[in-house]
C-alpha cells in the first residue's frame, strides 16, 4: 500500500523552529524552515542532516514551502539553502516573499552586529536565498513538477499567511502554518474547501483554549485607549513591529476617525514604515472592509498615526505611541516607559504574551518596584492593562477546519503534547478519524488507499451500460465484466475478447465437474429420467433438455448417470459446468430429489477438476 | 392543418409582395404590420449560412412584434426550424418562441402542439433545453388549462432522464412550476418509453433528483420543490431526512437551497417528532432544523452563511431552550473552565463594583473542566449567532443581527439575553452593521432595561463621528429604561458632550432628554439639585439662559418633573424663570407644569394642559360645524356670505394653531374656503355691470384673484396628504370655476377673436377631461357649476364664443358653493429647515466663480415621494434662482410620515462688494399629468413610449412649503 511519512524536525509537540517533512507519492517536501526564538545554539535551527548527513539537500527534497513569514517559520530559510545547499524551489506567497527578507534581516543584524555572531548567514545570502523562491498567488495551482502539484488558500494570522494543499496523484496533505478562524481588523478568516487530503497538517498552539468574542477585547482596548487620552494621558503600547501593531493601528486608526479625536498616535521608525508599505500594496489579503474601500481610501494610508520622533516622549499632553519590541526588554518601549511610569495617568497596554524575565512580565504580575540596571529603582505609577490579541485558531476553529476540510486523518504540530493530547481525543471523538501527534524526529506513516484511475474501452462502458437502465443510479455500485489489462505503466480496462486478441491468447474452456453419490434402486435411464422430470418441475424457465445418449443438459450443465461399480443402488451423478454458471443451485436442487435415501453426507464432497 | 397553416403563409407572403408593385404609399402604412413576418421569411430564406440566419434572428428579436402578427411570425420560424440543421440557429429560434409567446394579447396555445413536436426530433441537449424552456414560457402563460399543464408535465418526465443536466434542469423546472397541486399526476402517462412509475406524485419524482450527479439538477430539484410549496402543494415531511442530508452537500448553491428547504418544512410540520440519531432521545421538529440550519452559520460560503442567518431569524416557533443555545459559548483556558467578558461584566455589576477590569489576569481561568464535558464542535444550535456576529463578511453579520431582532422581538428572555451581543456590535468596522445594530435594540428596547456598564457601552458611540449613528443612538435612548439615577447621570453626562462636540446635534439631544425625563421621573428626582446645581445655603449664580447645554438640563428635570409634583419645590427662583421662557419658546419640547404659588404660570397652562383627548374630539366637532355653517351660505347676502367666510377662516386658522392634530384639516378647509371667498369677490355684482372701459381696474383685481384660485387649488391638491377621489373632485371643480373665470374676464378686455377660440376649446378640452376623470364622482356634484355645464355641454360645443362666455358668466354667478367633506385624515405637507439657521452674521467666503457647498439639513412631514418632488431653490439678491434636486440618497427615514433630508447645495455667482444674504427653501414639484394617469399602462415589448397620445396638458409647478432661510454669503473676486 502507498504511504504518506510525515517527520517534524521542528514544531513536533513544541512551539517554534517549524519544520516538517512530508513523503508522499515518491516526492520529498519540506515545510516551513524554521528557528526557535528560546536558543541560541544549534538547537535554533532544524536538523538538517536528519535529511542528509553530507551533500546538499537538493538531491534529497523537491520543494520547500514557506507558510508565512513570522521567524519561527522562515528564520533558517537562508542557513539550509546557502549553508546547507539547496537549490530547489521554494514556495512562498507574494507578500511573504516581500516581508520575509527584511524580518531576516533584521535578524541577523541582532544576532550579528549586537550578539557580535560569527558563522552566520549574511546579508547576501539571504539575498540569494530569496532568488530561489517562486511566489504563489491564493487558489492557484503551481505545478511543482510533473506530479507533484501546490495550491495555496488564505490563512489570515497575518499578512500573506497561507495554507497549502499538497497533491500528487490522488494522494494528498494539507498543512495549514499557522492560521485563524476568526477575521480581525485587518485579515479575512482562513477557508478551504473540501478538499478531502488525507492528512490535515495542523497548527494546534490553542488546542485547550475557546476564546471570547474578538468584540469584547476590542471594545476593551479601544475603551481604556479612549479614557486614558481623555484624562490626558499618554498610552504606550509595546508591539512586534509586523502583524498585530497593524491591526491594532486600524483598530486605533478607525476609532479616532469615528470619534473625531484629536490626540496624536505615533509609530516608532523603522522596520514598520516598511513593513506598513507592503501592506498598503497586498490590499488582497486583507479583510473585506480594506478591500472594499481602499479605491477610496487605503486603510494603511494612516491619516492619524505619525513616525515617532524621540523627542515626542516629552511633548505634553495625551498621545499614543507605539514602539517596538513587545515585551519591555530592551529598545524604544523601554525607553519610553521609564519616562512614563512616574505618572499615574499615563498607561501602558501589553497586547501580547511576555516571557518570564522581561520587564513586561514583571508588571503585568503586579510588580510595582523595578531595578534597573544599577541601583536605580522605578517605581510603577502608570496603569498596566492586558489584552490578549492572538491570531491563531483557538480549538473550535480547528475543529471548524476540519469540517470544512473533511481530511481522512489528522496530524497536529506547533503546539504543547499536553494540549494535544486533550484535541487528539476530542477529534477522534468528534470526527473518527486517527489522529497523530509526533514528536521531533519521529516519523507518522499513514497508508493511503488511492484511487487508480483505470481507461476502460468506450464499447466496453456502452455495452455495460446498455444492461441496465439509461442512467446509472448513483447510488449503488454496479459490477461489470471485463479484463484489467497493465501494459508499460497504464491500466486499461477491456472487453476479455479483446483481451485476448490484444495479447494473442487463445479461449481456453474451463469445466467443473462434480460426482454425487445417490441410493436409488433405480435403473440408470429411470434415475436420469426421474432427475429430468424433477429438475423440470423445479426449475420452470429453463431449457432443460434429455439428450438420446443418456445426459441431461440443462442449460450448459451437463448431468450423467452411471452405477457404482461396488453397489448398483449406489447411483453415481456427474455433473460438469463451465465456469460461469452457479452450480450450487443446481446441486441443492438435486439434494431435494424424492430419493428415499439422502445422498452420503461424507461422500457428497465436490470435485472441482479442470478439463486441462 | 399543415396544409392550411402553410396556406396562410404564403397569403400573408402574397400579400407584401404585391406591395411594390402597387407602390401606394398610403397602402404600405397599412399594411406594415403584417409585413413583418413576410419580411422575416424573406430573410431567413436569404440567409445563406446559419451564421447569417442568426444574424437576421437577432435582429428580428430587437423589434417588436404585434400580437395580430405573432402566429404568422411563429409558423415561419416553425418552418425554418425543421430546415435548420444548425444547433445554434436552432436555439435561437426556440428561445424566441418563448419571447414572442409571452407577447401580449397573444394566446399561446395555438403553438403548443407544434412546441412539443419539435421536442421529439430535436437531438441537440441544449435546443432541447431551450425548446423546454420556451414550453415553460407557455405554460405560464396559460395557467388555466389543466389538460395543458398535464401534458406539459408528461412531457418533463418523459425528459427527465435526459443525459445533459440542462434538460433535466428544465425538466425540473416545469415540474416545479406546473405540477398539478391537487390530484397525483401521471395516471394517464401510459406511454411505453417511461420508466417512471405511473401513479406517483410529483412530489417523490422531484425528490428522487435530489441525489442526481450533478449539483446543478440538485439544486434545480430542491427549488422546483420550493416552487411547489409556493404554488401552495404541502410538501411531505418525507422530504426532510433528504433535505437535510443535502445540507453536507459539496455545492454551495445546493446546501443554499437545502436550508431554505428544511425552513420551509420546519414551518408546515413544526410540532412532529423527529429521533435524533444514534440516541433514543426525539424532538420536535423544529428544533431539530433549527439547529441544523445554525449550524450552516459557519458553512465554508458566505452565500449559505447568509441565507442560514436570514431563515434563522424567522423561525419563532423554536423552543426556548434551544433558541438560548444560539448566543451560548463555553470559553477555556488550558481546559480550565474562563467566562465570558459578558459574564464578568454583569457579576461585577452585581458584586456593586463598578468598572475594574483593569487587573491583569482578572480573566484568568476558574475551575478545572472535565476533559469529557467540553464540547468543542457545537452540535446544534451552539453559538450559532456568536459565529454569525463574528463573521468575516458584513452581510452575514447584518443577516444575523437582524435575525436576533426578529426573534428577540417575540421572546422577552432571549432579548435580555442577546443585549450583550448586540451592544458589541456597536462597535463593528462597517457603519452600516453599527446602524442596524442600534436600530435593532431600539425595536427590542421594549423588553429590556439596560444595566450601567451596558449603558456605557452604548453611550460611548455618542461621540460617533456619523451623524446617522448619533441620531439612531438619540432614537434608541428616547426609547430605553435604565435602572439607575447613576444611569440617567451617565447618559446625561454624554449628552452634553455629545452637544459640545457636535452642536448641530442639538434638536436631536433635546429631544432624547426629553423621553429620557419623562421616562425616569423617579430617577431624575434625586439628581435634580445637583444638575441645577443648586446649594442649600447659598446662593449660585444663575446660568446662562443661552446655553444649549443648560437647556439639555432643564429639558430632562422639566419632562420629569411633569409626573413627578415633589420636584418643583427643589427649583429655584430663576427656574421658573426659565421653566417660563422654556415653555413659550420650546413648546414641543417643554411640557406644561403645575407649578404651586406661581398663579399666572399655573392659571395659563391649565388652560393648555386641561383638555386631554376629548379635546381633539371637540375640536373635530368644531370643524364640522364650521363647515356646516359655510354651506348655508347660498341664503346670505353676498357681503355677510363675505363675512361669514373670513370668519370661518379666520377661525379655522386658529384651530389648526392650537390642535396639531387637525392642523391638516383645517388648514385644507381655510384654504378651500378662501378659493371660494375669492371667486366671490370676483363675482361681485359691481363689476360685472359696468362697461367693459371703465372696469378696468376692476379687472385687474379679478384677473389676479382668478390666478391665485389657480395656484391654490394646486396646493390644495398637491401639498396635502390623505386625500380621496372626492375632495380631489372638489378641487378640480374649484380649478374649474378659476379657468371658467379667466376666460370670461378675457372675453371682455382683449378683442382678438382667434385668441379668445382658442382658449374656449382648451376649456372645453378641460371640461371633457374633467368628467372623464371624475366620472365616479359626478352623482356627489349635483347642482354645481360642472353639473349645469355637463347639461349645457352639447350646446356649448357648437355655439360661438361668445355666446360661451356668456352661459359661463351666467352659469358660474348662479352656481353655488360645493360642500366639502373632510376626509378622515389628512396632512399637510410641510418642512422645516433645521440648517441653515440664518442666524449667523459671518458671511460663506468663497472665490467669485468656484462653487461653495452649503449644508442643508430639514426635516419633511408627510411628503409622498420627497424623491422625485422635494426641490432645494436658492434665491440671489439679483433675483437669480436655482432649483437644485437633491439625490435619492440624501433623504432618509426615520419615521412614519416623515423623512429627513440631509444634502449639499452648491452656490456660486460673480463677485459682490458686501456680504449680502441668499434666500434657501424648499419647493414641492408637481405635475397634474402624474395623478391623472393613475395606473401608468404598461408597455409591452412590442411598443413603444411614442405610440401614446399625449394624455392632457400636464401643467408642472412648484410649491414653496418651508419657510425661506436667509445665508450671507460673500463671493470675492479672484486674487490675480
Amino acid at each position: 500500500m502507498p504511504e504518506i511519512k510525515v517527520t517534524p524536525l521542528g514544531a513536533g509537540q513544541d512551539v517554534g523552529r517549524s519544520c516538517i517533512l512530508v513523503s508522499i507519492g515518491g516526492k520529498n517536501i519540506m515545510l516551513d524552515c524554521g528557528m526557535h526564538m528560546g536558543y541560541n545554539d544549534d538547537r535554533r535551527f532544524p536538523d538538517f542532516s536528519y535529511i542528509t548527513q553530507n551533500g546538499r539537500l537538493t538531491d534529497f527534497l523537491d520543494c520547500v514551502i514557506i507558510s508565512h513569514f513570522h521567524l519561527d517559520h522562515c528564520g533558517a530559510l537562508p542557513y539550509m539553502s546557502e549553508m546547507v545547499g539547496y537549490d530547489g524551489p521554494i514556495y512562498m506567497t507574494h507578500p511573504t516573499k516581500a516581508i520575509c527578507p527584511i524580518l531576516l534581516e533584521d535578524f541577523r543584524k541582532i544576532t550579528v552586529d549586537k550578539k557580535g555572531e560569527t558563522n552566520f548567514f549574511t546579508s547576501q545570502m539571504i539575498k540569494d536565498c530569496m532568488k530561489k523562491v517562486i511566489p504563489l498567488n491564493l487558489h492557484q495551482t503551481v505545478q511543482v513538477d510533473d506530479e507533484l502539484e501546490i495550491k495555496a488558500y488564505y490563512a489570515g494570522h497575518v499578512l500573506g499567511a497561507a495554507m497549502v494543499h499538497i497533491k500528487v496523484g490522488s494522494e494528498s496533505v494539507v498543512y495549514t502554518g499557522d492560521y485563524n478562524m476568526t477575521p480581525d481588523r485587518h485579515l479575512g478568516a482562513a477557508w478551504i474547501d473540501k478538499c478531502r487530503p488525507d492528512i490535515l497538517i495542523s497548527e494546534s498552539t490553542y488546542a485547550t483554549t475557546i476564546r471570547d468574542s474578538k468584540r469584547c477585547r476590542e471594545r476593551d482596548f479601544l475603551k481604556k485607549v479612549h479614557e486614558s487620552i481623555e484624562r490626558g494621558g499618554k498610552v504606550l503600547i509595546p508591539v512586534f513591529a509586523l502583524g498585530r501593531a497593524q491591526e491594532l493601528c486600524i483598530l486605533l486608526e478607525t476609532f479616532w476617525e469615528r470619534m473625531n479625536l484629536k490626540a496624536p498616535i505615533y509609530f516608532s521608525t523603522g522596520l514598520t514604515e516598511k513593513a506598513n508599505h507592503y501592506y498598503k500594496l497586498f490590499i488582497t489579503w486583507t479583510n473585506q472592509k480594506i478591500r472594499k474601500t481602499f479605491v477610496q481610501r487605503n486603510m494603511f494610508e494612516f491619516k492619524h498615526i505619525k513616525a515617532f520622533d524621540r523627542s515626542y516622549a516629552d511633548n505634553p499632553g495625551p498621545m499614543v505611541v507605539f514602539a517596538t519590541p513587545g515585551m519591555l526588554h530592551a529598545g524604544q518601549s523601554l525607553q519610553i516607559f521609564k519616562k512614563w511610569a512616574g505618572n499615574e495617568k499615563n498607561m501602558v497596554i501589553m497586547p501580547g504574551y511576555c516571557v518570564q524575565g522581561t520587564i513586561g512580565h514583571k508588571i503585568l504580575n503586579g510588580q510595582r518596584k523595578l531595578e534597573m540596571e544599577g541601583r536605580a529603582t522605578l517605581d510603577v505609577k502608570l496603569q498596566v492593562e492586558y489584552m490578549s490579541f492572538s491570531a491563531h485558531a483557538d480549538a473550535k476553529g480547528i475543529m471548524q477546519l476540519i469540517r470544512m476540510a473533511e481530511p481522512r486523518n489528522m496530524l497536529l504540530v506547533h503546539g504543547e503534547a499536553v494540549k494535544m493530547e486533550f484535541l487528539k481525543g476530542k477529534i477522534e471523538q468528534e470526527f473518527s478519524i486517527d489522529c497523530y501527534m509526533p514528536a521531533n524526529g519521529e516519523t507518522t506513516t499513514v497508508t493511503t488507499n488511492p484511487s487508480v484511475p483505470v481507461d476502460i474501452s468506450l464499447n466496453l462502458l456502452k455495452r455495460e451500460m446498455g444492461l441496465g437502465g439509461p442512467l446509472p443510479d448513483p447510488k449503488k455500485p454496479r459490477t461489470m465484466h471485463g479484463t484489467l489489462i497493465m501494459k508499460e505503466n497504464s491500466l486499461k480496462l477491456v472487453s476479455s475478447e479483446q483481451a485476448l486478441k490484444e495479447l494473442g491468447l487463445n479461449e481456453h474452456q474451463l469445466r467443473f465437474t462434480c460426482h454425487v453419490q445417490l441410493q436409488d434402486p433405480h435403473s440408470d435411464a429411470d434415475t436420469l429420467h426421474r432427475i429430468y422430470t424433477h429438475l423440470k418441475s423445479v426449475l420452470k424457465g429453463y431449457t432443460i433438455q434429455h439428450l438420446p445418449d443418456g445426459t441431461v443438459i440443462v442449460e450448459s450443465i451437463v448431468i450423467k448417470v452411471s452405477s457404482s461399480a461396488e453397489d448398483s443402488n449406489t447411483k453415481v451423478l456427474l455433473l460438469s459446468w463451465s465456469y460461469q454458471v452457479k452450480t450450487w443451485t443446481l446441486f441443492l436442487y438435486i439434494r431435494g430429489l424424492p430419493m428415499q435415501s439422502k445422498p452420503d453426507s461424507s461422500a457428497n464432497h465436490l470435485v472441482i477438476e479442470s478439463l486441462f | 392543418m399543415a396544409a392550411h397553416l402553410k396556406k396562410r403563409v404564403y397569403e400573408e407572403f402574397s400579400k407584401v409582395v404585391q406591395i411594390p408593385h402597387e407602390e401606394t404609399p398610403a397602402k404600405k402604412l397599412r399594411l406594415s404590420k403584417p409585413s413583418k413576418s413576410a419580411a422575416l421569411h424573406i430573410d431567413l430564406c436569404k440567409a445563406t449560412n446559419s451564421t447569417d440566419a442568426l444574424q437576421y434572428l437577432l435582429q428580428f428579436a430587437r423589434k417588436p412584434v404585434e400580437a395580430e402578427s405573432v402566429e404568422g411570425v411563429v409558423r415561419i420560424l416553425l418552418e425554418h426550424y425543421y430546415k435548420e440543421t444548425d444547433n445554434s440557429v436552432r436555439l435561437k429560434i426556440a428561445s424566441l418562441l418563448g419571447l414572442l409567446s409571452k407577447t401580449q394579447g397573444f394566446s399561446p396555445d395555438c403553438i403548443v402542439d407544434d412546441a412539443i413536436n419539435t421536442l421529439s426530433n430535436e437531438k441537440s441537449h441544449q435546443v432541447l433545453a431551450q425548446l423546454l424552456d420556451t414550453l415553460l414560457v407557455i405554460g405560464t402563460q396559460l395557467p388555466e388549462s389543466p389538460a395543458l399543464r398535464l401534458r406539459l408535465v408528461e412531457v418533463a418526465y418523459k425528459h427527465l432522464s435526459d443525459t445533459y443536466f440542462g434538460v433535466r434542469n428544465k425538466c425540473l423546472q416545469l415540474l416545479g412550476c406546473l405540477g398539478m397541486v391537487d390530484a397525483p399526476v401521471g395516471k394517464e402517462n401510459e406511454g411505453p418509453g417511461t420508466s417512471l412509475g405511473g401513479l406517483r406524485d410529483v412530489q417523490s419524482i422531484i425528490s428522487d433528483y435530489f441525489g442526481d450527479q450533478d449539483p446543478r439538477v440538485r439544486t434545480a430539484a430542491l427549488k422546483a420543490m420550493l416552487q411547489l410549496h409556493e404554488r401552495g402543494m404541502k410538501i411531505h415531511q418525507i422530504i426532510y431526512d433528504q433535505a437535510c442530508r443535502l445540507l453536507t452537500d459539496d455545492y454551495e448553491q445546493v446546501r443554499s437551497a437545502a436550508v431554505q428547504m428544511v425552513w420551509v418544512l420546519s414551518q408546515l410540520y413544526p410540532e412532529s417528532i423527529v429521533p435524533i440519531p444514534s440516541s433514543n432521545e426525539e424532538i420536535r421538529l423544529v428544533d431539530d432544523a433549527f439547529g441544523k440550519i445554525s449550524h450552516m452559520v459557519s458553512d465554508g460560503s458566505w452565500m449559505v452563511r447568509v441565507q442560514a442567518a436570514k431563515t434563522l431569524g424567522s423561525m419563532l416557533q423554536v423552543s426556548p431552550h434551544f433558541l438560548e443555545q444560539t448566543l451560548d459559548k463555553k470559553l477555556m483556558s488550558d481546559l480550565r473552565r474562563k467566562r465570558t467578558a459578558h459574564e464578568r461584566a454583569k457579576e461585577l455589576f452585581a458584586s456593586g463594583e463598578f468598572s475594574s477590569g483593569r487587573k491583569w489576569a482578572d480573566d484568568a481561568p476558574k475551575e478545572k473542566l472535565d476533559t469529557n464535558t467540553v464540547n468543542l464542535i457545537a452540535s446544534g444550535a451552539c453559538g450559532a449567532f456568536v459565529h454569525g456576529l463574528e463573521d468575516e463578511m458584513f452581510e452575514v453579520r447584518i443577516a444575523a443581527v437582524e435575525a436576533l431582532c426578529h426573534l428577540a422581538r417575540s421572546s422577552p428572555s432571549f432579548a435580555e439575553k442577546c443585549l450583550d451581543f448586540l451592544v458589541d456590535m456597536f462597535n463593528d468596522e462597517i457603519e452600516e452593521v453599527r446602524l442596524q445594530s442600534i436600530h435593532v435594540l431600539r425595536e427590542i428596547s421594549t423588553h429590556i432595561t439596560l444595566r450601567e456598564d451596558q449603558l456605557d457601552t452604548v453611550l460611548a458611540v455618542l461621540e460617533d463621528s456619523s451623524r446617522d449613528i448619533r441620531e439612531a443612538l438619540h432614537e434608541l435612548l428616547c426609547y430605553t429604561n435604565v435602572s439607575t439615577k447613576e444611569c440617567i447621570q451617565l447618559a446625561l453626562l454624554e449628552l452634553l458632550k455629545n452637544l459640545n462636540k457636535y452642536p448641530t446635534d442639538r434638536n436631536s439631544v433635546w429631544k432624547c432628554l426629553k423621553f429620557l425625563g419623562s421616562r425616569h421621573p423617579t430617577l431624575v428626582l434625586p439628581l435634580v439639585p445637583e444638575l441645577l446645581s443648586t446649594h442649600p445655603y447659598f446662593d449660585t449664580p444663575e446660568p446662562d439662559m443661552d446655553d444649549p447645554a443648560y437647556i439639555a438640563v432643564l429639558v430632562l428635570v422639566f419632562n420629569a418633573a411633569k409626573s413627578c409634583p415633589t420636584m418643583p419645590a427643589l427649583f429655584s427662583d430663576h427656574t421658573f424663570r426659565h421653566y417660563a421662557y422654556l415653555r413659550d419658546s420650546l413648546s414641543h419640547l417643554v411640557p406644561p407644569l403645575r407649578l404651586p404659588g406661581r398663579k399666572q404660570v399655573y392659571g395659563l397652562d391649565s388652560v393648555d394642559s386641561g383638555p386631554g383627548s376629548g379635546s381633539v374630539e371637540s375640536a373635530q366637532l368644531f370643524l364640522q360645524q364650521s363647515l356646516n355653517r359655510v354651506s348655508t351660505i347660498q341664503n346670505l347676502e353676498a357681503s355677510g356670505a363675505q363675512d361669514l367666510l373670513d370668519l370661518t377662516i379666520r377661525d379655522l386658522q386658529r384651530l389648526g394653531e392650537l390642535q396639531t392634530e387637525l392642523a391638516g384639516a383645517a388648514d385644507f378647509c381655510a384654504t378651500y374656503l378662501r378659493c371660494q371667498l375669492l371667486l366671490m369677490k370676483a363675482l361681485q355684482e359691481k363689476l360685472w355691470n359696468m362697461a367693459v372701459p371703465l372696469c378696468l381696474k376692476q379687472n385687474v383685481t379679478a384677473t389676479a384673484a382668478a390666478q391665485q384660485i389657480l395656484e391654490e387649488t394646486y396646493k390644495l391638491e398637491f401639498l396635502y396628504s390623505g386625500l380621496e377621489s372626492r375632495q380631489v373632485a372638489t378641487i378640480h371643480h374649484v380649478r374649474l370655476q378659476a379657468k371658467a373665470l379667466q376666460l370670461v374676464l378675457t372675453a371682455r378686455t382683449r378683442q382678438g377673436l382667434d385668441l379668445l377660440i382658442g382658449s374656449c376649446e382648451r376649456f372645453l378640452q378641460d371640461v371633457e377631461s374633467f368628467q372623464r376623470l371624475f366620472l365616479t364622482e359626478l352623482p356627489h356634484l349635483q347642482d354645481s357649476f360642472v353639473d349645469k355645464l355637463l347639461e349645457l355641454m352639447p350646446r356649448l360645443s357648437s355655439c360661438k364664443p361668445v355666446e360661451l362666455v356668456k352661459i359661463l358668466q351666467t352659469t358660474l354667478r348662479q352656481s353655488g358653493l360645493l360642500q366639502l367633506r373632510l376626509p378622515e385624515q389628512i396632512h399637510r405637507a410641510t418642512a422645516t429647515i433645521i440648517e441653515p439657521t440664518g442666524e449667523s452674521d459671518n458671511p460663506l467666503r468663497f472665490t467669485s466663480g468656484l462653487v461653495v457647498a452649503l449644508d442643508i439639513d430639514a426635516t419633511l412631514e408627510h411628503v409622498q415621494d420627497p424623491q422625485n418632488t422635494v426641490k432645494v431653490q436658492v434665491l440671489y439678491p439679483d433675483g437669480q434662482s436655482h432649483v437644485i434636486h437633491p439625490k435619492p440618497g440624501d433623504f432618509r427615514k426615520p419615521g412614519p410620515h416623515r423623512h429627513r433630508l440631509i444634502t449639499q447645495v452648491y452656490l456660486s455667482h460673480t463677485a459682490w462688494t458686501e456680504p449680502s444674504q441668499i434666500e434657501v427653501r424648499l419647493l414641492l414639484a408637481y405635475s397634474s399629468s402624474s395623478t391623472s394617469l393613475t395606473s401608468p399602462s404598461k408597455l409591452g415589448w412590442s411598443e413603444s413610449l411614442e405610440s401614446l397620445p399625449p394624455a392632457e396638458a400636464a401643467v408642472e409647478g412648484t410649491i414653496p412649503f418651508s419657510k425661506a432661510v436667509k445665508v450671507f454669503i460673500m463671493p470675492k473676486p479672484a486674487r490675480r
